[in-house]
């Protein structure tokens, strides 16, 4: 939550900046988004791949559990797909890169306003950062009408450390382990869903 | 082009990390480097966002739109993850 606020801090100050046009035009500069973003990718592989519990629990875990993040995968691209269809402005692809953010907001806004422009990159930032805020408020609720995989769902990629407390505090540490699996497997879908969606459907 | 470099990147960074597993300080510092990546990545993003005047003044319907995706992916989730847990995950022992 803390860690949302100071992302949400920069992103307005560079907004405010932007609006009233204090910032150099270099700042704009399209290859210096593009450098930071390999940079960041390169970076979170590094923190991925280096996460010994991660591996160890992967190691785990048995074939029953790669439903959990399918089911996430699943329902946040049909549940987004439906709502494009209301929504009278934006498509289905658009709106099923956004759902594939699973609650990673930083990453998937950055990479998708780089693939499709920085208005979705926008509707990708709040969308994601409001699943982590709803999954933080809603848990105790989900959990109770929707059974125990309901907060690890909601969650998304953030079930493997930002929700990950409210997550085990309401469903059991049982429940802590598979949280961690599926959050692992989605920070990693992201980027990979992302492009799919944008570039085959 | 630049988006398959950086799910490379990604790939690459994954099989560097497991290298890198068993130093503390370089996996902290890893994580420092992350985060300041996001912030400085937010707030061009920010910029880019603050000089379009066309995403400025349809600020209200990018924040509705973005609500309703929030709305559709946890429903669709929440809803398949009921029917997940009831059919493989819920034990039988109140049958």
């Amino acid at each position: 939550m803390k860690g949302s606020l100071i992302i949400l801090a920069f992103f307005a100050v560079g907004l405010v900046g932007g609006i009233y046009d204090v910032f150099p035009t270099w700042l704009l500069n399209e290859e210096l988004t593009t450098y930071a973003l390999f940079a960041l990718m390169f970076l979170v592989g590094i923190s991925i791949g280096s996460d010994k519990t991660a591996f160890s629990i992967l190691r785990k875990m048995n074939l029953k559990v790669v439903l959990v993040p399918l089911t996430v995968v699943v329902g946040s691209l049909a549940g987004t797909a439906l709502i494009s269809f209301i929504l009278s402005d934006i498509s289905v692809k658009e709106a099923m890169a956004v759902g594939a953010g699973f609650g990673y907001y930083s990453l998937s806004s950055i990479f998708i306003s780089k693939l499709s422009g920085p208005e979705l990159g926008v509707v990708a930032l709040l969308s994601n950062i409001f699943r982590e805020i709803l999954t933080l408020l809603a848990v105790p609720f989900l959990v109770r009408y929707f059974g125990k995989l309901a907060g690890i769902a909601t969650g998304g990629a953030t079930a493997m450390d930002t929700t990950l407390p409210i997550i085990v505090k309401f469903t059991g540490k049982d429940y802590g382990i598979i949280a961690i699996f599926s959050g692992i497997i989605l920070t990693i879908l992201v980027p990979i869903l992302v492009k799919v969606i944008f570039e085959f459907l | 082009m630049a988006s398959y470099i950086v799910i490379a990147l990604f790939s690459v960074g994954i099989g560097v990390g497991w290298l890198f597993r068993n130093k503390e300080k370089t996996r902290k510092n890893v994580d420092v480097a992350v985060t300041w990546a996001v912030y400085l990545l937010l707030f061009l993003l920010g910029i880019s966002v603050g000089v379009n005047e066309e995403i400025i003044n349809n600020f209200s319907r990018i924040g509705y739109k973005a609500f309703w995706l929030t709305f559709g992916a946890v429903a669709g989730s929440v809803l398949l993850a009921k029917l997940v847990y009831e059919l493989f995950f819920k034990t039988k022992d109140k049958a």
